[in-house]
């Protein structure tokens, strides 16, 4: 079956699948690496029993969480050179020393103390202890700033020059490393981080609020994720507006794509709600509409002209009608999140957070829209960089290693076996922690004795314990 | 000029790769070692004398593969598609086991599957390691500025060779780090394999060594002419002394030489392949020089090199104080 596709087309779907396996992890992790900082900060501050509890219950599902992204990220470091070859040559000069740093200040940051902050609050004392989980917080946002910087230079490459053999040659690091969509994209990533864990702590906490709307640290779990949701995602929604606006400003092509515009506009253009993309007419079937709008919401003026993808050569157009349903998917979940906000600070105001099934019920369903909205919101963005690995500057179709389709074939479905069983097993072992009580004292199954600064938990029973398992 | 950017950066990647055998080789080790341990008991602690650190040990992998595609792009855009088999296949047994650590805490019905996952995985990775040695060692055809060779040339009895060479050399640093780290009865299991793995290593490296010099005239050169043989005479010098510390410590019941010896046998050998490429970055045709990136890519990433490298190095020796001395079976987040 595989044998008809090319080695370009298995290339990029492969580097598409690992590369989407790998970012639901770290996304994770950025946000549980702070969280987990701010519950210990919490417990050394007010020495109330509930945030520790929580750290260690959090700790575990983040250690396996992040022993997954170190192993698929690892696999990352290697993909541009083994299936990328040519872009690794020629925009290595530019974003290599960012992935270099990115190892040197972030990577070694997080694993270094990892460690510490695992296994260590007892051999190091409370204080180093903190200052271990804070810096692997910390770690992970350093890179998750170095990898935005380089992607965002694919997509809006400056400070470079090309040299003799057709290599990007740095020209000045501040532009590089700080160009035009960096910002934006950066701002919007790590909020989407944040929003992404505390929808799944929300869920978390709603899972075992069902239960018993007694349980403590379901209460706390689950207040502390809807004031984050109900407070960031405004403003996660006011930095996509800004991150768009940027991109109608360098990469119209996507934006063009992501509204669904084949057509130009010279008197204001209509935002398409829905409709099906039809590429092969170059328009969206059964559209619905409204006039005017899109105009007004990226030109902030009601008829200001708009061009469409008819101002595109074919050859440069990006594929519309996958950026086009990934975008869509990525605002509507965007506003379900808003809606659970907006609804939990209705229920705390009324007094009854605690005590709403059916708030529980959604926080649950919606636990997962984090990562959806993620996954999505990267598929807008890379898919509407294409035809280009550098916007503008280099095709994908050049950017290729000499690999010959079987060989990118076998690896691939090795890739997609390994992954979906390793990552499968990974994710049923995270939900079956998540669904047992933060205070079951076994929470990570074979623990052994957990010492935590100087308390010796009491043997507690745990109402969930079914020997065996 | 010989002391400029490009060289500099040669030695901080080799050094970084140097830094990644000898760490990642012990714990490799012990997933190589896995299925010879005793007890469920034995195989708890041998996982744990390496969970607090394994990680950061890993990261020095990428610290290799980034570096490399910030200053030489032009090797790894070369280097990654020649290896393109030995590498993906090492990156999917590194997946397995690096998610056993966790993994095999998780459960009780599957603990098993995640021993031999442990295992398997270790001893794939250390062997493709070994073959991409071997692979680079013996050279890599290219044209222009591409690998022009098929995908099954790093596949020889030389790269095998050398496979199978990691594989007994880490199994060996996995065995006298458990030297180090543990006491009783896994500590003279451990410290009689060490004996053979040591004698198994060193054969090996004989046989490599003996071998190399023939696989291409310059590396020929290098070792047996004037003034190079000055130098490539005083590796054997420091070897022999190393396999003297080596077997005396550890017939003397020493729990730090045997292991300390064992690192030096790899610091010793890896100086040997230096001396052999250099300055050769992808054998046989292309020098450090010539896919070098140019100087301000270079000069950025010195810049932080020359920062965060030390305190990198710092806080590992701080994360390796921190859990030293013999592993205590009664402690654990696990």
């Amino acid at each position: 079956m595989l044998e008809s596709f090319s080695a370009e087309t298995l290339a990029r779907v492969q580097f598409a699948f690992t590369v989407s396996f790998h970012i639901i992890f770290p996304c994770f992790s950025i946000g549980l690496a702070s969280y987990l900082a701010v519950l210990n900060g919490l417990w050394i501050k007010t020495r109330d029993e509930t945030y520790l509890t929580l750290f260690s219950y959090w700790k575990k599902i983040f250690a396996v969480a992040f022993g997954m992204g170190v192993v698929s990220g690892i696999v990352m470091s290697y993909q541009f050179g083994t299936n990328w070859a040519v872009f690794s040559d020629k925009a290595g000069p530019v974003v290599g020393p960012l992935m270099a740093y990115e190892v040197m200040s972030a990577f070694f940051l997080e694993a270094g103390f990892l460690g510490v902050m695992l296994f260590g609050r007892e051999r190091v004392g409370e204080r180093l202890h903190m200052f271990a989980t804070a810096m692997v917080a910390f770690g992970t946002l350093i890179s998750a700033t170095w990898i935005l910087s380089v992607n965002s230079w694919m997509q809006t490459p400056a400070g470079y020059s090309i040299n003799e053999v057709g290599q990007f040659v740095p020209e000045d690091w501040w532009e590089i490393v700080f160009n035009p969509s960096f910002p934006y994209r950066l701002v919007h990533m790590v909020i989407a981080a944040f929003l992404t864990t505390a929808l799944v702590v929300g869920a978390v906490g709603a899972v075992h609020l069902l239960r018993d709307k007694a349980d403590k640290e379901a209460r706390r779990m689950f207040s502390m994720a809807m004031w984050m949701l109900a407070i960031v995602t405004p403003l996660q929604i006011y930095a996509g507006d800004l991150h768009g606006l940027n991109t109608l400003e360098h990469q119209p092509a996507k934006i063009m794509a992501m509204e669904g515009h084949y057509d130009s506009h010279p008197e204001g253009a209509p935002l398409i709600l829905f409709g099906i993309p039809n590429p092969e007419e170059k328009r969206i079937d059964y559209a619905i509409e409204i006039p005017y709008l899109s105009s007004l919401i990226l030109k902030h003026h009601w008829n200001a002209p708009m061009d469409g993808l008819d101002t595109i050569p074919d050859q440069d157009e990006p594929p519309v009608a996958i950026v086009f349903w990934s975008f869509r998917i990525m605002v509507g979940l965007g506003f379900a999140m808003l809606g659970l906000g907006a609804w939990s600070l209705f229920a705390r105001w009324r007094g009854h957070l605690y005590t709403a099934p059916w708030l529980h019920r959604t926080a649950i369903l919606m636990g997962p829209t984090g990562f959806i909205a993620v996954l999505a919101g990267w598929i807008t963005t890379e898919v509407g960089r294409q035809p280009f690995t550098v916007y503008g500057l280099l095709r994908t179709s050049d950017s290729l290693a000499p690999v010959a389709a079987p060989a990118v074939a076998a690896s691939l479905i090795a890739f997609i076996v390994v992954y979906f069983f390793v990552f499968g097993a990974g994710t049923f072992y995270i939900l079956r922690m998540m669904n047992k009580r933060p205070a079951t004292p076994n929470v990570g199954l074979n623990d052994g004795p957990i010492r935590t600064a100087g308390i010796t938990p009491a043997p507690q029973v745990d109402p969930d314990f079914i020997p065996g398992r | 000029m010989i002391f400029d950017l490009a060289f500099i950066w040669a030695g901080l990647i080799a050094f970084a790769v140097l830094v990644y055998v000898i760490l990642d080789g012990f714990d490799l080790g012990i997933g190589i070692l896995y299925p010879f341990a005793r007890s469920e008991k034995d195989r708890d602690l041998m996982m744990n004398s390496v969970a607090p650190v394994w990680d950061g040990n890993e990261t020095w992998l990428v610290l290799g593969g980034g570096g490399l595609f910030a200053v030489f792009p032009l090797a790894y855009a070369i280097i990654m598609p020649a290896l393109y088999m030995p590498i993906t296949i090492m990156l999917l047994a590194l997946v397995f086991r690096g998610v056993s650590f966790e993994y095999r805490w998780r459960t009780v019905r599957w603990k098993g599957f995640w021993n031999y996952a442990f295992f398997g995985g270790s001893i794939v990775a250390a062997f493709a390691q070994g073959i991409a040695l071997g692979a680079l060692v013996q050279g890599i055809e290219i044209s222009g500025r591409a690998y022009a060779g098929d995908w099954f040339d790093w596949l020889t009895p030389f790269s095998i060779l050398t496979g199978f060479a990691v594989v007994v050399g880490y199994a060996l640093l996995g065995a006298t780090w458990l030297v180090l780290k543990t006491e009783g009865e896994l500590n003279v299991q451990m410290r009689r394999y060490a004996w053979w793995l040591g004698a198994g290593t060193l054969g090996l490296i004989g046989i490599v060594s003996l071998i190399t010099p023939f696989l291409d005239p310059i590396y020929f050169e290098r070792w047996f002419n004037l003034p190079g043989s000055l130098v490539s005479m005083v590796v054997p010098v420091v070897m022999l002394g190393l396999v003297w510390v080596f077997f005396t410590s550890l017939n003397d019941g020493k729990d730090l030489q045997p292991f300390l010896s064992a690192l030096g046998f790899f610091v010793v050998s890896f100086i040997g392949i230096g001396i052999s490429f250099y300055p050769m970055m992808v054998p046989p045709s292309l020098t450090i020089w010539q896919v070098a990136a140019p100087d301000s890519s270079l000069a950025f990433a010195l810049v932080g090199a020359v920062v965060l490298v030390p305190i990198i190095l710092a806080y590992t020796a701080y994360a390796y104080w921190v859990f030293r001395g013999k592993i205590d079976p009664a402690e654990g987040y696990h």
